[in-house]
């Protein structure tokens, strides 16, 4: 066991967990906060993302231990313009990938602002946030139930 | 899981010192491919030495022209560095090929280097696999090789290494710096990996007590370069072929070819052979074609991934036309 | 969200087919809603499985001495240990619910293994971590059988499926071999599909509490009824003694329709142990543990006139069911109903494998028959010269084509032209390889989508208060097709209250039974009962004199009452079983009167790299003709839910069983390809909205319709881009260079 502070959502968390815990399960498990979801614990759907220190992460690869002092955002922790844009375009139906989805959007605004390119930049989207650039940094969030134009059309909404 | 122990390192010195002394140790960079493993029970540490926060996150650039990379620059720091975007774009461009963004920005260099095979019998506990026990047989070979190489393959294992980044490095005479208690040495990336031969285990020429330090790109021969990755879908998956490419032309001939393939060899294969036939050629879509078809001539394939030879040559000569009739890339 | 004044009038405007915002849409948005895993209990176990890793044979030794000795671990379950279940029972028409064991394995009650995956140990333990981690531990030692697992091997020898009252193996009208071998045109093609997982999110899990004989379970389920059903079963107590919860599941696509072992598993630890068991299956655990879609191969000859009348229309299919379980896939549904051919004759023959039983995976049959269908047509389109969408309307049926029956509705003409015009198929120029954006070839390509309607005993019980509030109570599902909003609607319009005012609660035994979300009836059938019982109240209004102007809160308040509530069936045993017979007799007699199908035309678009083969959807339209659209927003979202998982079966997906062995080897998201942002284009979707007849409210399943189709569009839009007939999916770029 190892004594770990876990700061999420602004609020100090000491807990007692094995070195092994990832910080999903840390969050889901220990912490409760369970609108973080597990779709595949292997990195590759991202229905675990969070926000460490603003930046997007899957939290299944992330051991708890490794993130003491990091800032946190979950779901729970978000407050954003773009939740409301979710649901006017309906970019969900099951509901199970959108949080990560959420996370990663809010990731992905600021990733932008900040001049992080991606694959497609440069192939003629300059440096508007086009549908083409948001499918490509999105694509690390899967959704099984297909709302990906939803989802698109949703950030597009916030993202001006 | 197994159970293990961690250790946070708080400088260099400390994280080698726990290496040295701990017989079953392994560092931890990003974890997005060690806790991966780890969970499925291939990598089994007793000892976990996190190095995330080592002071080795600096994009330096050294006199002469070229650029240090610290090991545990995180891959998306790599990609959007201004000097890695202007002087190596397919630097920039072969990470943001890789992985998702989430991933991007937890892995590091050092762990992208290292990173292990996708052959999913190595996955597979229950599956025979050289790699993972030596001596037990591969199962790879009869079985689904969609993703594994066809060049510098063996009897004995034909998995393919899966970085993007590397293959990038490859191209540009990347060097490994290494440190341990003993010392600090330089190991050229094409050196890096191993091929494997009768031993797959041994993947590179790392010491299991070393640490990745830094990688360092000498002054590109040019900055018209760039990285095309060919995979299943269109984000979010390894790749089958990759090509990470640099051209000089004057006067319509090549003056310097920089070539180097990904997913289809056990480490991230220099394309030496090409660049022979390239230099000095003629920059036609035929020299390209005879470049591509000198690099693969000593290629071997399973059922599964006999198109990889085709789609190699292929993306080789697509590569070099964009890279020729591409402006912007220039 | 309820609205406390009651309104006094109920002159209001119709919600029904309006772009309503989902009822649960800001729970789903902020993390609120609670899927099965996020439930607890105190004194909480944590389980998880031990899959076999041989496809057939005996254990002869199982030693848990290292898993035991994992510091948490409670117990681990073995054959050895295990309590006794009971097994489950064969197939009757009295009781649908036995069509929802996963495969007739009585887990943990044998020492035979049937397929390489099959769970064979429990570990229960304090912690997930603990449990994962002691169950990589258990050394399993096994005397093998020997086994059939390679379809491909297998499918020569498969043999025919008989006919039932609910599935026809086969079917024919005149004699369509004479007819295709005297046909001046024809084409005779073989396709295959792989086997595909379902791959929801959300993964299966399960939180199961004994309290003495009665058993509460927490379950991803897309069938709360027949988990119930077979639960009692399974632990021998009575139906009412076992409760399911399930008020949100991630996704489920079919792979949540069946009771597979990790339900059964978590129950019976929890039994043994005496303690609440939560068993939340890994990625891999899900692929090994339940079973996906079955592979196929199918032949289609089509013999055509010159003019393009097609004489006779041939499609037969192989498809597996597990040596343990699966049902048939109507491969050829499609083929008796979407062209007026002279002739018909379809087949569908079966393999059985030790594998895990195939699972219904949306559109099961459909999906992949259309796939060999309408590439065929494409093809034969082709042979003739013919502007393919002019072939099938050439070909399009006034009754249908394989019995005469009378369509319920039918406009699939209509929908080729309105989808033609939104897309601009008129600016394809028809020969291969003749479009080209820059280096892109462009290809563009047309298909059908057909799934037949059906509807399913609901029950509701609807409680109008004099607040002005209307609850009702119906055992459905939610998994994303917006079932709560639609229902609130259907009650707002039916009461003439405000839609805000209407809540449902479902996901939970205790409610009303109703339906499982699969074969796309859930919606219809609850509305049909919905509406019944709003009619109900109507007539109980009335006798209570209610004016036209007067609000049913008014009414209420008027007369004193604080609540009126009506049932529509009942949920007693007796009250059940008449209830499930009245709906067999009744389907059946409108089965043998009406042919009722949602149907669609989809256009789509794509680029193929010329260098590398590869391929990317750059367009999609699709017109539907789905009866009664309840909410524009959900309805679209689920149409187009379905093209994209089409567009991964078309291109990418695959699950790869080792035909050395049976196991699979890519149980993962990372090596299994479903389609991410990335791969899809904009969709563009519309409707007729033009009501069925003879359904409630006009209303026609479209939970499964939009898959259909969508692979043979891709295909015939390849084919076009490149000039190559790739009739083996996925369409890997391999098969294009
Ligand atoms: C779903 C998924 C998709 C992916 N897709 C791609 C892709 O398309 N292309 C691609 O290139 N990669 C891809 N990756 C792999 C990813 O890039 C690697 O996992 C990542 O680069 C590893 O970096 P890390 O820092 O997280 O390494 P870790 O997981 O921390 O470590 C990996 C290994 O390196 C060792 N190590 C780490 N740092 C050092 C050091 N400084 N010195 C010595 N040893 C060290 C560790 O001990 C460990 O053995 C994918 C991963 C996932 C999960
Ligand atoms: S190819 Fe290599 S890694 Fe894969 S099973 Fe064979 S030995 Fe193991
Ligand atoms: S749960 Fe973390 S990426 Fe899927
Ligand atoms: S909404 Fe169901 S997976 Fe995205």
């Amino acid at each position: 066991m190892a004594e770990v502070r876990l700061r999420v959502n602004g609020a100090d968390h000491p807990l007692d967990i094995q070195p092994q815990v990832s910080l999903l399960d840390a969050l889901r498990e220990h912490l409760g906060l369970t609108g973080t979801k597990k779709g595949c614990d292997q990195g590759a759907c991202g229905a675990c993302t969070v926000l460490a220190d603003g930046e997007r992460i899957n939290s299944c690869l992330a051991l708890a231990v490794q993130y003491e002092g990091a800032e946190i955002t979950t779901i729970e922790g978000i407050d954003h313009p773009l939740q409301a844009a979710f649901v006017r375009h309906d970019g969900f139906q099951c509901g199970y990938c959108t949080s990560g989805q959420i996370c990663s959007a809010v990731g992905m605004l600021a990733e932008h602002k900040e001049g992080m390119p991606s694959a497609v930049t440069g192939q003629g989207s300059g440096s508007h946030l086009s549908g083409a650039e948001i499918r490509e940094r999105m694509s690390g969030n899967l959704c099984r139930c297909g709302a990906y134009n939803g989802i698109v059309e949703a950030i597009q909404e916030v993202a001006g | 899981m197994r159970t293990f122990s961690y250790v946070r390192a708080p400088d260099v010195e400390t994280a080698l010192r726990t290496i040295a002394t701990e017989p079953n140790a392994k560092f931890l960079g990003g974890g997005t491919n060690l806790v991966d493993l780890m969970r499925e029970n291939i990598e089994r540490p007793d000892v976990v030495v996190d190095i995330s926060r080592l002071p080795l996150t600096g994009i330096d650039e050294l006199p002469g022209g070229g650029v240090r990379i610290g090991a545990l620059v995180r891959n998306s720091s790599l990609a959007a560095h201004p000097l890695v975007r202007t002087r190596y774009p397919v630097v920039s461009q072969a990470v943001l090929g890789g992985a998702s963004a989430q991933l991007r920005n937890m892995a590091t260099v050092g762990g992208n280097l290292l990173q292990r095979t996708r052959c999913l019998y190595f996955y597979d506990e229950a599956s025979a696999c050289n790699k993972r026990e030596p001596g037990s047989g591969c199962s790879a070979l009869g079985g689904f090789t969609r993703n594994h190489g066809v060049l510098g393959v063996s009897d004995h294992c034909i998995a393919a290494h899966p970085s993007d980044l590397c293959v990038a490095l490859a191209a540009l005479d990347a060097e490994v710096e290494v440190e341990s208690t003993r010392g600090t040495r330089r190991i050229p990336l094409t050196e890096f990996h191993h091929l494997p031969g009768s031993t797959p285990h041994v993947e590179t020429a790392l010491a299991p007590d070393e640490l990745v330090t830094s990688v360092e790109l000498p002054a590109p021969v040019t900055t018209r370069s760039r990285y095309r990755k060919v995979r299943d879908r269109a984000s979010y998956a390894f790749a089958l072929v990759s090509v990470a490419a640099a051209l000089e032309v004057r006067d319509d001939t090549v003056t310097a070819a920089r070539l180097a393939l990904g997913g289809v060899a056990p480490k991230p294969w220099r394309a030496t052979e090409a660049e022979r036939v390239l230099l000095g050629a003629p920059a036609t879509e035929e020299s390209f074609r005879s470049a591509a078809e000198a690099e693969l001539a000593s290629a071997t394939s399973q059922d599964g991934n006999d198109f990889k030879i085709e789609l190699a040559r292929r993306t080789i000569v697509a590569t070099l036309r964009d890279l020729l009739t591409d402006r912007s890339a220039a | 969200m309820t609205q406390t004044l009651p309104e006094t009038t109920t002159t209001r405007e119709s919600v029904v087919g309006k772009p309503v915002d989902r009822v649960d849409g800001t729970a789903k948005t902020t993390g609120e809603a609670r899927f099965t895993a996020e439930f607890s209990h105190p004194d909480l176990t944590h389980a998880a499985l031990v899959h076999a890793t041989v496809s057939r044979g005996r254990i002869t030794a199982i030693d848990t001495s290292a898993a035991s000795a994992v510091p948490g671990v409670v117990t681990v379950l073995t054959h050895h240990n295990a309590p006794a279940l009971k097994s489950p029972r064969k197939v009757t028409p009295t009781d649908l619910s036995t069509m929802a064991s996963g495969t007739s394995v009585n887990y943990l009650n044998t020492d035979e293994v049937h397929w390489d995956g099959q769970p064979i140990a429990v570990v229960v333990a304090e912690s997930a971590l603990a449990a994962r981690e002691a169950a990589a531990l258990v050394r399993v030692t096994y005397e093998t059988a020997e086994s059939t697992v390679d379809f491909t091997a297998e499918e020569p020898a498969a043999k025919p499926q008989k006919n039932n009252l609910v599935m026809q193996g086969s079917a024919k009208k005149g004699d369509a071999e004479a007819a295709f071998t005297a046909a001046p045109v024809k084409v005779d093609r073989r396709f295959t599909t792989p086997p595909l997982h379902h791959n929801a999110i959300e993964p299966h899990a399960t939180l199961a509490v004994w309290d003495g004989d009665r058993l509460t379970v927490h379950d991803a389920t897309q069938s709360i009824d027949w988990l119930r059903s077979h639960l009692a079963l399974r632990f021998g107590i009575p139906t009412r003694s076992v409760r399911v919860i399930a008020p949100f599941v991630g996704g489920g696509f079919g792979g949540k329709g069946f009771i597979w072992a990790g339900t059964i598993l978590t129950a019976l630890a929890a039994r043994a142990t005496g303690r609440p068991v939560r068993l939340v299956l890994t990625r891999e655990s899900v692929y090994r543990t339940v079973g996906g879609r079955t592979p196929s191969t199918q032949r289609v000859a089509l013999g055509a006139r010159t003019d393009g009348t097609l004489t006779s229309l041939i499609h037969t299919s192989v498809t597996r069911l597990g040596r343990v379980g699966g049902t048939p896939e109507a491969v050829t549904s499609q083929s008796k109903h979407l062209y007026a051919a002279e002739n018909i004759l379809v087949r569908q023959n079966l393999v059985e494998l030790d594998l895990v039983s195939n699972a219904a995976m949306r559109a099961p049959g459909e999906a992949i028959g259309t796939f060999a269908l309408e590439a065929s047509i494409d093809e034969l389109a082709y042979e003739l010269g013919m502007d393919p969408i002019e072939l099938r309307m050439h070909n399009e049926p006034e009754r249908n084509p394989i019995d005469g029956k009378q369509f319920a509705r039918r406009h699939l003409r209509e929908a080729y032209r309105v989808g033609a015009e939104r897309f601009g198929w008129a600016d394809r120029t028809p020969e291969p390889r003749s479009m080209r954006d820059g280096r892109w070839l462009v290809g563009m390509g047309v298909a059908s989508a057909f799934h037949p309607s059906m509807l399913f005993v609901a029950n509701v019980v609807v409680r109008l208060s004099v607040d002005g509030t209307v609850l009702v109570h119906c055992g459905l599902q939610e998994m994303g097709m917006g079932s709560a909003t639609v229902q609130a609607q259907v009650a707002a319009d039916a009461l003439g209250v405000p839609v805000e005012s209407v809540r449902v609660e479902y996901g939970d035994s205790t409610l009303p039974m109703a339906p499982g979300a699969g074969g796309s009836m859930q919606t219809a059938s609850v509305a049909n009962s919905l509406l019944a019982a709003c009619e109900k109240l109507e007539r109980k209004l009335t006798k209570l004199g209610r004016s036209p102007q007067e609000s049913p809160a008014a009414v209420l308040a008027r007369e004193g009452l604080p609540s009126l509530e009506v049932s529509v069936g009942s949920d007693t045993r007796l009250g059940r079983m008449a209830g499930q017979l009245r709906f067999m007799s009744k389907f059946l007699m409108d089965q043998r009167r009406w042919m009722k199908a949602a149907l669609g035309a989809h256009f789509c678009e794509v680029r193929v790299d010329p260098d590398t083969g590869e391929v990317r959807v750059s367009r999609w339209t699709a017109s539907f003709d789905v009866g009664r659209v309840l909410n524009a927003k959900t309805a679209t979202s689920q149409l187009k839910g379905g093209i994209v998982m089409g567009i991964g079966m078309a291109l990418a997906e695959q699950t790869l069983i080792d035909p050395r062995n049976g196991r699979i080897m890519n149980p993962s998201l990372a090596e299994y390809h479903v389609p991410v942002h990335a791969d899809i284009p904009p969709i563009d979707i519309t409707y007729l909205d033009e009501p069925d007849p003879t359904m409630p409210l006009g209303l026609v399943g479209i939970g499964e319709v939009s898959i259909t189709g969508v692979a043979g569009a891709i295909a015939n839009a390849i084919h076009h881009a490149t000039g190559k007939r790739i009739r083996d999916l996925p369409i890997t770029l391999d098969k294009l260079l």
